[in-house]
């Protein structure tokens, strides 16, 4: 059976379970976007949901641009939202 | 390294349907196969599912792996090439700290799937908005993606997203078919067990009270933050809005216009394509490359029975080829022969109308990563670009995280190209850290 344990989404506190998503457990607390884009600042969550459309992205334990549809939970997970992952990984256009 | 003896005689890239019965009719046949998959659990999107519900189907399919198959979990392959006297497959292999990994083998069999073809309007980027089948990965890792939700776009996989979405105890508002109605009956009638499927889906919609109504389109979602609303409009043959608009309150929309199959692995080997989005392939599923075998969506969107049975015959195929001799399977060729047929009358059945393009208002973004609006593609045009890659120059949609995986049909046919004709062309078929890169491969141990 699936364990359950949380993970922390901006310091609060969100439950998810062992072969989970971080994607789907943020998104079944609720929490529909964890990113701004680069240049109009819009909120992105999950589209395609797969790993084809690369708008999930998210900080997972300070580790940028991961997959959140991708990426399955771990307990204790420190998941953070960010202005654009892009930048934070030093592309140009920041 | 080179003329060294490969790893294994057969990979196979892609653990869903085609992949798994590939694997399992070639090591049946004797192979050393090794199957690469990048998930954490093998099935792919069809099968996907959380860890102990397993579906049957899957299970049995796994167990033909049993002797000879090694199977690779958690690798992305990025590149193929040719590594005489075979192949090497560069993969990325982990979830958060990956590690380059090489594997080598005589033959390749690519059975990659496909991902939901989207189609721009505004709002399509308003958090909410999801692919039919991101709706569907979602609902089988078991969290709906909204209490009422839309779905919409075109083909008959609307039908089970949101029989099951129901089902899960999501209010379906409605599903919204692009088409007629009336097409995907003619094309079911060719095999009766679908039809029977299909009614299924249809009792499920009634019992549910859900619409389901053709020529009727999402041609924009609304929201601020995250989607509130969306419109629906009557559209015409060609799928242009044609009055009869609604708003229909929702948090959450699955739309999808069909399949795109990942064809870039193909594309990397010099794989011929053809007819249409798909990599060409004989009765053995041997594409024109000789050693490269396809089976699956890459080959055609036709859904998971023909998958399997396409991998089977392309493993069987494979096994031929290197000498192994099973014995001719003709009740397994015609099986191929009557679902690929059937899948073809589906797929033209729910063809993509360019009608679409009439939704998009100046600021719609087409390319979602790198944020390109409508008017920027029209600059383009307007500035002389006469193809997809100049638009993409001058405008840098597709220039993206995605690498046009999501606009890409989309800018074709702005572009006035023909969106089957467009080679996804991407050397690199999974974006890569540059570390990864610059290091190198680790060969297997």
């Amino acid at each position: 059976m699936t364990a359950e344990f949380e993970i922390a989404f901006d310091g609060t506190p969100v439950p998810a379970a062992s072969g989970q998503t971080i994607g789907a457990a943020l998104h079944a607390a609720g929490i529909v976007s964890w990113r701004t884009t680069r240049y109009a600042g819009r909120p992105r969550g999950l589209f395609c949901g797969i790993g084809a459309c690369f708008d999930c992205l998210v900080t997972v334990n300070g580790r940028p641009s991961l997959r959140a549809c991708l990426t399955e939970a771990r307990a204790g997970d420190d998941v953070t939202s960010g202005p654009d992952v892009i930048r934070a990984e030093g592309s140009p256009d920041g | 390294m080179d003329e060294q003896a490969p790893d294994y005689d057969l990979a196979v890239i892609g653990g869903g349907p085609a992949g798994l019965a590939g694997a399992a009719a070639a090591a049946r046949e004797g192979l050393s196969v090794v199957l690469l998959d990048a998930g954490p659990r093998l099935g792919g999107q069809f099968y996907r599912h959380r860890p102990g519900e397993e579906p049957a189907r899957l299970k049995a399919l796994r167990r033909g792996l049993a002797s000879g198959v090694e199977v690779l979990l958690e690798h992305r392959v990025w590149s193929v090439e040719r590594r005489p006297p075979g192949f090497a497959v560069h993969c990325l292999a982990g979830t958060r700290d990956e590690r380059p990994v090489a594997v080598g083998a005589r033959a390749l069999l690519i059975a990659t799937g496909a991902h939901d073809l989207a189609l721009p309007f505004p709002g399509w980027d308003l958090p909410g908005v999801m692919t039919a089948g991101g709706a569907q990965a979602l609902l089988k890792g078991g969290v709906l993606a909204g209490r009422r939700i839309v779905v919409a776009g075109t083909g008959p996989f609307l039908l089970p997203v949101a029989a099951s979405l129901a089902r899960a105890g999501a209010r379906v508002a409605g599903v919204f078919e692009a088409g007629p109605l009336r097409a995907p009956a003619l094309a079911l009638l060719r095999r009766p067990g679908r039809l029977a499927e299909a009614a299924e889906y249809g009792r499920s919609l009634l019992e549910h009270r859900i619409p389901y109504r053709g020529r009727r389109a999402v041609i924009a979602a609304r929201g601020g933050d995250r989607l509130t609303h969306v419109t629906v409009a009557r559209v015409d043959a060609a799928w242009r809005p044609a009055g009869g608009f609604v708003e229909i309150e929702c948090d959450a929309l699955a739309v999808g216009y069909g399949f795109v199959p990942q064809l870039e692995l193909a594309v990397q080997l010099g794989c011929r394509l053809g007819p249409g989005p798909a990599v060409a392939v004989d009765a053995g599923r041997r594409t024109s490359v000789p050693g490269v075998y396809a089976a699956g969506e890459t080959t055609g969107v036709g859904g998971a029975d023909l998958a399997e049975v396409e991998g089977r015959v392309a493993g069987r195929a494979a096994a031929a080829d290197l000498g192994r001799g099973p014995r001719p399977d003709p009740g397994l060729s015609r099986l191929a022969d009557r679902l690929t047929a059937f899948a073809r009358s589906l797929r033209d059945a729910y063809p993509v109308r360019d009608g679409w393009r009439a939704w998009l208002a100046g600021d719609t973004l087409v390319c979602r990563c790198e944020e390109v609006p409508y008017s920027r593609v029209r600059e383009a045009l307007a500035l002389g670009a006469t193809d997809a890659r100049s638009v993409k120059l001058l405008a840098r949609p597709g220039m993206g995280w995605c690498q046009g995986r999501m606009c890409g049909y989309a800018v074709a046919c702005l572009s006035g190209e023909d969106p089957a004709l467009v080679t996804p062309s991407r050397p690199v078929a999974q974006p890569i850290r540059l570390g990864a890169l610059a290091s190198g491969d680790a060969e297997r141990p």
